[in-house]
């Protein structure tokens, strides 16, 4: 077995997977309503392609990726859209985005599934086709798979492809039972990614508190040269930079992402969705979530993609007593849930009903006694003390020096922190300031520029008025109108009737 | 009408661009005072400074002539900036100016718009679109909330209308911890 390279900090938490993890992934409930939202991913919001009233079938694209950084988006089964508006969607603001509902009509009615010979595509061709069928990185952080598989303009061949099955958050056991069960499925999506990418080598990461996903995973790798390497037990191991540390000895630089130093990472889930995209020509539809916590029957559910989630804890045999929050996520990166009434979408890998067993006990916060102790659990090798005394004093350009943006929101410092400040969320606020900050001033200069073009083209329009009127030609005063003015074009918007006419122009 | 909006969306797109290359072809050389404090002014060009916009204002006060409190747009936050810019005191906005409110974008009632190019002619940032006696559309992308639209307006058709809070203008708040002093 090769050397690992164990990364700076992390911790060991407490594991709660045996509560999920002992049944097989069970099939989830069609509900009589999906509400699949537009905007599963990184980037840009799909564009519907459908109306109330329209007929759909089951992976009928309804949302169409919108610029390269978006993706698609699927009628997770047959039925009738009923309503494309705004929804409320699983965010930690709790706030509605734009969704496609759908009154589902039980009879599962496919479209044509083509499911094509990756050999054979060109490919750009393979890149489409996993494109069209809105696959995005199913670890939660739903960007655009079809981006990370295009590395045309890099000059250096990929060094290794690393499949993420580490799966290190507690409670979190939907991608253990995915490789349990499922191995050749994950490793046949792996070969296509493998053929885009051609890596020196393909390495899969999946932590030592997994025996059988790593037996079955090596299993399924047999002859194909993959190699699966167990690492140990140890939060956040699952986190990209974390594990390309352990696996490859690479540090990624710190505004940089592992492709800088020759890797790249995908989760198991997404290598089994590209499988379901090529080789049966089935759309990015449903995905496993682990339910549990405070339910009656935890386990891991196959769900469809927009189903509410209140029907999740129902299946599972709805809440036991003391449920404070509902978390999606794991209880260290995930973030609680407004209300049951959200849908699952593509990043939703767990649902946690936490009571106050599972819940840490809020205590009072202290002053920063600058002991140290989240430096030592960092992961990223920051200065958690530095990045909260600017972030609490609002000094973000400081933060932004101390490579705020180089934390991944483990959370292993709020979880040491002897004065139990919430110092991720210090941090998220500071982000959010400094990226809200950066869109008003790109904002500021577009205007400046319009505004700037539309000085220069009263100029001019008034030295050519000047020069007309110098020639003493007949002028017939025209209303000043704005350059964007669509005088020609034929798809103008008729004119408003009646009330027009007869009001004098200019 | 999605075509209607997707052809205004393509226009505006593209007369973008253009205004982009106009900016490149057109940089003057400027006083490079006068540009950093343009560049900390929100643009809104809406002259409740007093002055003809933003840049007159940045001449202004970087001749010395105008103070650094006049722009209600910028407001507390851009009084901050510019004193940093400066190396001076900041201070409260001055009241004659006006009062610092939230973002808003203009919305015009296009049942009761009567096409009369007028609010067009008021934009400062060409947000408004349509031909004379057709109706018009402002592009809440490029609107700057200045409201310079709406006094001209004769059948009073335009509204000022907050942003909505969406998914992806919302922030994490400052956390509200209350820190004991030690126990
Ligand atoms: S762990 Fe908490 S108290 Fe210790 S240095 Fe970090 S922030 Fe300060
Ligand atoms: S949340 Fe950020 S600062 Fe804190 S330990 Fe994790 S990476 Fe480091
Ligand atoms: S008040 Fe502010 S935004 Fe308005 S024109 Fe003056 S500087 Fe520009
Ligand atoms: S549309 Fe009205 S409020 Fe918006 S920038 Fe133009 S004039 Fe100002």
């Amino acid at each position: 077995m090769s050397a690992l390279f164990p990364f700076h900090g992390g911790l060991k938490t407490v594991r709660h997977k045996t509560e999920s993890n002992q049944t097989p992934i069970q099939a989830g409930i069609l509900p009589p309503r999906l509400t699949v939202p537009l905007r599963q991913h990184i980037g840009a919001i799909a564009k519907p392609l459908v109306q109330p009233g329209d007929r759909v079938l089951k992976g009928q694209m309804i949302g169409q990726p919108d610029g390269y950084i978006s993706a698609a988006i699927h009628a997770p089964t047959s039925g009738v859209v009923s309503a494309v508006d705004q929804q409320p969607v699983p965010h930690p603001s709790g706030l509605s985005d734009l969704c496609v509902t759908i009154e589902t009509d039980g009879e599962e009615r496919w479209i044509d599934r083509e499911p094509v010979d990756y050999r054979r595509l060109h490919p750009s061709e393979l890149r489409q086709t996993i494109r069209n069928a809105g696959v995005v990185g199913l670890g939660g952080a739903g960007f655009p798979s079809a981006v990370k598989l295009n590395l045309a303009g890099r000059s250096e061949p990929l060094a290794t492809l690393m499949l993420n099955g580490a799966e290190c958050e507690p409670w979190i056991t939907c991608d253990d039972r995915l490789m349990r069960e499922r191995a050749a499925e994950v490793v046949a999506g792996l070969q296509i990614m493998a053929h885009l990418l051609e890596p020196q080598e393909v390495l899969i990461g999946i932590e030592d508190d997994k025996p059988e996903a790593i037996a079955a995973m090596t299993a399924a790798c047999a002859g194909t040269g993959y190699e699966v390497r167990p690492v140990p037990t140890r939060y956040p191991s699952g986190s990209v930079k974390q594990l390309v540390k352990l696996l490859t000895g690479k540090e990624t630089p710190v505004d940089g992402l592992p492709v800088d130093v020759g890797v790249q990472c995908f989760n198991v889930a997404t290598a089994y969705t590209v499988h379901r995209a090529i080789n049966c020509g089935e759309p990015m539809l449903s995905r496993v979530v682990t339910v549990t916590g405070q339910v009656h029957r935890p386990g891991n559910l196959e769900t469809l993609i927009g189903t509410p989630f209140a029907e999740l804890i129902k299946q599972c045999g709805g809440y036991r007593e003391n449920v404070e929050r509902l978390i999606m996520g794991g209880p260290m990166m995930g973030f609680a849930l407004h209300s049951d009434d959200a849908p699952v979408t593509k990043a939703a890998n767990c649902l946690l009903a936490a009571g106050s067993a599972e819940l840490a006990p809020e205590l009072p916060v202290l002053p920063c006694i600058r002991c140290g102790a989240c430096m030592d659990v960092c992961p990223a090798n920051l200065l958690p003390q530095q990045l909260y005394w600017h972030a609490r004093a609002k000094e973000f350009d400081q933060a932004r020096d101390c490579h705020l943006f180089s934390c991944i929101e483990c959370g292993c410092c709020s979880h040491v922190c002897p004065s139990h400040i919430p110092l991720v969320q210090y941090y998220r606020y500071a982000k959010n300031e400094i990226w809200a900050k950066e869109k008003e001033k790109q904002r500021a200069e577009q205007a400046r520029q319009r505004h700037q073009a539309r000085m220069e083209r009263l100029e001019r329009e008034k030295q050519e008025r000047e020069a007309k009127l110098r020639q003493k030609a007949p002028v017939r005063p025209e209303p000043a109108v704005a350059s964007t003015n669509p005088h020609s074009d034929p798809l103008t918007p008729a004119p408003s009737p009646a009330k027009g006419e007869g009001h004098p122009e200019g | 009408m999605i075509i209607a909006v997707m052809a205004l969306g393509l226009l505006a797109g593209a007369s973008g661009l253009l205004l982009g290359f106009a900016a490149i072809r057109f940089e003057v050389e400027g006083d490079p005072i006068v540009e950093q404090i343009d560049a900390v002014l929100p643009q809104t060009q809406c002259g409740q400074c007093g002055y003809a916009g933003c840049r007159p204002y940045a001449e202004a006060i970087a001749a010395g002539e105008a103070d650094i409190n006049l722009c209600p747009p910028g407001g507390q936050n851009g009084i901050a900036a510019l004193a940093e810019l400066l190396g001076r005191d900041p201070k409260p906005l001055d009241p004659a100016s006006g009062v610092e409110k939230p973002k808003m974008a203009a919305v015009i009632d296009e049942q009761n718009c009567i096409g009369c190019t007028l609010c067009i002619q008021a934009c400062p940032v060409d947000a408004i679109v349509g031909a004379a006696k057709h109706m018009h559309t402002v592009i809440a992308r490029e609107c700057t909330g200045c409201e310079l639209c709406l006094a001209p307006c004769p059948v009073d058709c335009i509204h000022m209308i907050p942003f909505a809070p969406s998914i992806t203008t919302w922030k994490w708040t400052y956390p509200a911890v209350e820190v004991k002093a030690a126990a």
